[in-house]
């Protein structure tokens, strides 16, 4: 036992004395999270819309009018057909479409109601909720108003329809795609880099002919990297809430012990990459090609997953980032609780149990 | 003889540490030079200041005629340079290696064909022109690598420990290889741990701490030091060593 | 103490032989050199007793424990100190050494008694990172982690390379000490200067054993009469003796060339006998004074280790 202890107190010297590396595992999250704060405040311009008028009455004159005025869109009236809004949505012509549909007036002062119609393009969430937010702030200026002046209540309701990424994955997608990244980035790497050093370095013949155990090894290099994880986690969490609004919803118990699981996973995967790998570049790259890009593309928090083609949806089960990314959504931003992920838990425990057993069966107790 | 390195007081301070102090010596063309040292005395500062590579603290130095300072360029086109790890790419052909070094010093087309027949011949590798480098033994890595740093002709070559790891019979043949190029009018500047092969020099010198502590032929030092070979000179000298780091 | 009989290890699915059918036996207490050039197959063989690497073919035993079923009881008994070892770069020498202290299931005081003299020259500089310290201290750093745990066998896998001749010199002054101990040192260098300073020597090249005994019986068995040849000026003298036709070899040694001639008896391995090579032997100085060579003089000696290494080499 004290053994592994004097290991484990000298695996975090190495990663206290390496600064620069230090600071990157800490900075990168944080730069990540901030960057997209930013990108989140971006005000858009000129967006390019369709305003299609079925209607053509007093009211719908009025409030075409306050669009137009707005400095947000630029507008496009010639499209008159629905065939024609979808080829333009299509060709990328046109980023949201307004349309008033017949008797909007009539409806509004006799039924007190009337539904505008919001169809915007959500392929880029981020740009798709900016406008529509845009238009909603329009419309409930327009009803404001419209309150003030009547005798009886009359409201608008825009009907909002997202094309291409109906779930508008975008914020709040973002900061569970960065925790499944940087985890698995900090895991992956730093465990098969800690380990390659030790073979390059010629220590780790002296740590085999030694009676020092090689399950011991595997748990010393495993244990200041799991810290250094979970402390991003809470960095990474902290600063979702300040920066971008975004608390936990759910138990952060249960959200913890999912995200020990899947770093868990990553520092299994981060085991046996280094088993194959013989310097500490190989390590490297391969952690970054092998597992940061399948993360970025399959994991679903860039690319929705439903509109892959069906061989990279099959792939994409493999990814365990996959299943803690549902987990985080789940559990962060909807507030369920274990009922409403245990499936996708037991499928990362499984993963986790499975890589970490064949790591520790190839972990080699001599050279090659 | 004509002298093709000429170095008075050069030193190089990093910080409040002298690595290199007050270094005065001449290098006379063709001659076959030795410069020991104990592990941190100072040798790869030395040689890294003569390659253009470091520029001193103070001192002058020429070297082919240029400047330490201001001609590091024009020195550079003159000089070759062979260390212990080698400069060979392990994955390109014997052929290919030598193309390469012949092409960055701007050789052209017909001289490099020609450069790499001769050199092939003289080394007797004909049969191995498009064996990867990685595919030689070590003593032919070695030969070759020489062989490559002085394709261009250089007036100066400086080898850093050059025959390490190999056995005494290619150890020799390598010495050969030296021997040529010096009879061929080419300086060469050679360190190395096997104190044999000091003897092998015209003038031997040995820096302690940064100086040079003697400077001579092979044998005005053992008559100097009273010792029967180059061994217990150089222990003499470098066992009052004071440095321990590199 | 340590045996191998008809060790083979193939590198590349067998396309690499890296050792072949090698047989040594090493006796307590003894201080025995591998001695041979990069390439040889020494590292393989240390691998191998230090139950590293599996052997393709033929056994092995270490301590009188089996490198394959037993690897476990050597790897409780043995130091071992890797050619490319070279220890925690950004931990103090007082941190390295603690850390293998612990590894090996043991602490410094322990064992201080074995490893005090060689400590006592690095501990002015205990609190230096071991990435900051000189080739020869680094060396001294890991002979003490090696021996930390007191040892029964210890395998330096060439200690001395790229480590200037003050420190070699030192380091086998340490050797020959904890050889007093008791302790069994297996040891490998390319310097052929050094064998020496072991009991007993193997010379190994390509991965076959060329002789093994102790230096002086190496020396013993060298075949032929050897003449140490100087002149004026070396390099000439070479070229001259190499064009010389009673020459068999030549080799430049230091500041004089060892020479052997044609003619002269191989040795029956008792003793030799001087009947041939001796015209050959009394013609060279003239034949040489001839040439314009100045200063020539020639004197029969005995050879070095390094002369007989490559006398095997040719055979």
């Amino acid at each position: 036992m004290k053994q592994l202890l004097t290991f484990i107190r000298k695996e975090f010297l190495h990663v206290f004395r390496d600064r620069k590396t230090l600071l990157m595992l800490f900075g990168l999250p944080i730069a990540q999270i901030v960057l997209f704060g930013f990108a989140l405040s971006n005000e858009i311009k000129d967006s390019r819309i369709a305003l299609v008028d079925y209607s053509k009455d007093a009211v719908t004159t009025r409030l075409i009018g306050k669009i137009e005025s707005s400095h947000y869109f630029d507008i496009r009236r010639s499209l008159a057909s629905g065939q024609q809004l979808d080829a333009a949505f299509k060709r990328g012509d046109i980023k949201m479409a307004v349309i008033f549909p017949q008797g909007f007036g009539d409806d509004l002062i006799h039924t007190g109601k009337a539904t505008l119609q919001v169809i915007a393009d959500a392929s880029d969430p981020n740009q798709a909720t900016t406008i529509t937010n845009y238009l909603e702030q329009i419309v409930t200026d327009y009803n404001a108003e419209l309150a003030s002046n009547a005798p009886q209540p009359m409201q608008i309701v825009p009907e909002m329809q997202m094309l291409y990424n109906p779930e508008l994955r975008g914020a709040p997608n973002f900061v569970p795609g960065v925790m499944a990244l940087v985890l698995m980035l900090v895991c992956t790497m730093m465990t098969s880099v800690a380990i390659v050093r030790e073979k390059e370095l010629g220590t780790m013949e002296i740590l085999l002919v030694s009676p020092f155990k090689p399950v011991y090894i595997i748990i010393s290099k495993l244990a200041p990297n799991l810290l250094i994880s979970i402390v991003n986690l809470f960095i990474i969490l902290l600063l979702s809430d300040i920066f971008l609004d975004l608390p936990v919803k759910g138990s952060i118990v249960l959200l913890v012990s999912c995200s020990i699981l899947f770093i868990l996973t990553c520092l299994s995967i981060g085991l046996l990459l280094s088993i194959s790998a013989k310097t500490q570049q190989a390590a490297m790259m391969g952690s970054l090609m092998g597992m940061m890009l399948p993360t970025m593309l399959l994991t679903g928090f860039l690319f929705p997953i439903e509109n892959m083609p069906l061989p990279l949806q099959v792939i994409s089960n493999l990814v365990p980032s996959r299943w803690y990314f549902i987990i985080i959504k789940r559990v962060m931003l909807k507030g369920l609780g274990f009922g409403a992920v245990w499936k996708e838990t037991l499928i990362l425990a499984g993963m986790c149990t499975a890589l970490f057993a064949i790591s520790l069966r190839n972990f080699k107790i001599r050279l090659q | 003889m004509d002298t093709v390195i000429t170095t008075d007081k050069l030193t190089k301070r990093f910080g409040s540490f002298i690595a290199a102090n007050e270094l005065s010596f001449e290098v006379g063309k063709g001659e076959i030079f030795g410069f020991l040292g104990a592990n941190g005395a100072g040798k790869t500062t030395a040689m890294r200041m003569l390659c253009g590579l470091l520029a001193p603290s103070s001192g002058k130095a020429t070297i082919a005629g240029f400047d330490v300072y201001t001609q590091t360029e024009k020195i550079k086109r003159n000089i070759g340079y062979m260390s212990q790890k080698f400069s060979l790419y392990d994955d390109l052909t014997v052929s290919e290696n030598i193309r390469f070094y012949a092409g960055i010093y701007g050789m052209s087309r017909p001289t490099i064909r020609e450069k790499t027949r001769v050199l092939l011949d003289e080394l007797g590798l004909q049969n191995e022109a498009k064996t990867l480098v990685r595919e030689l033994p070590l003593g032919w890595k070695q030969k070759l690598a020489f062989s490559v740093s002085i394709v261009h002709d250089p007036e100066i070559v400086f080898l850093d420990e050059p025959t390490g790891g190999v056995d005494p019979v290619t150890r020799r043949q390598f010495w050969d290889l030296i021997y040529a190029a010096a009879d061929k009018g080419v300086t060469i500047f050679v360190t190395t741990h096997y104190m044999d092969e000091a003897e092998y020099c015209n003038r031997v010198s040995i820096m302690v701490d940064g100086v040079i502590a003697a400077l001579d032929s092979p044998a005005g030092l053992k008559r100097q030091y009273g010792s029967g070979s180059m061994e217990d000179v150089f222990y003499e000298l470098a066992r009052k060593a004071k440095r321990t780091g590199d | 103490m340590i045996t191998l009989d008809k060790i083979t290890k193939t590198y590349n699915k067998g396309q690499v032989e890296a050792v072949k059918e090698v047989s040594l036996e090493v006796k307590p207490g003894e201080l025995f050199g591998l001695i041979g050039p990069d390439g040889a197959g020494k590292t393989t063989i240390f691998r191998i007793l230090t139950t590293l690497l599996l052997a393709d073919k033929g056994t092995a035993t270490v301590n009188g424990f089996d490198v394959v079923k037993d690897y476990v009881k050597i790897r409780n008994s043995v130091g071992y100190m890797p050619g490319r070892f070279s220890l925690y770069q950004d931990l103090t020498i007082e941190e390295n050494l603690h850390f293998f202290a612990t590894v090996f299931g043991t602490t410094i005081e322990a064992n201080y008694d074995l490893i005090k003299d060689i400590y006592q020259q690095i501990e002015p500089f205990k609190d230096r990172r071991a990435g900051k310290l000189s080739g020869g201290m680094k060396q001294k750093l890991a002979l003490c982690c090696a021996l930390i745990h007191k040892p029964a066998v210890l395998f330096l896998d060439e200690p001395t390379t790229g480590v200037d001749v003050v420190s070699r010199k030192e380091f086998w002054e340490m050797l020959g000490r904890l050889k007093n101990e008791g302790i069994t040192i297996l040891v490998s260098t390319p310097y052929m200067d050094e064998a020496t300073r072991c009991d007993r020597i193997a010379l190994i090249q390509k991965g076959s054993i060329l002789s093994v005994d102790e230096p002086e019986g190496i020396i013993r068995n060298f075949p032929v009469e050897l003449f140490a040849v100087h002149a004026a000026n070396t390099h000439r003298l070479l070229k001259e003796v190499r064009g010389y036709e009673g020459t068999d070899s030549c080799f430049a040694f230091g500041d004089a060339l060892h020479v052997t001639f044609k003619g002269a008896v191989v040795a029956d391995g008792q003793g030799k006998s001087a009947a041939g090579g001796q015209g050959e032997a009394s013609g060279l100085l003239p034949y040489l004074r001839a040439k314009g060579l100045e200063d020539v003089r020639m004197e029969k000696i005995t050879p070095g280790i390094e002369d007989c290494f490559i006398n095997l080499l040719k055979n």
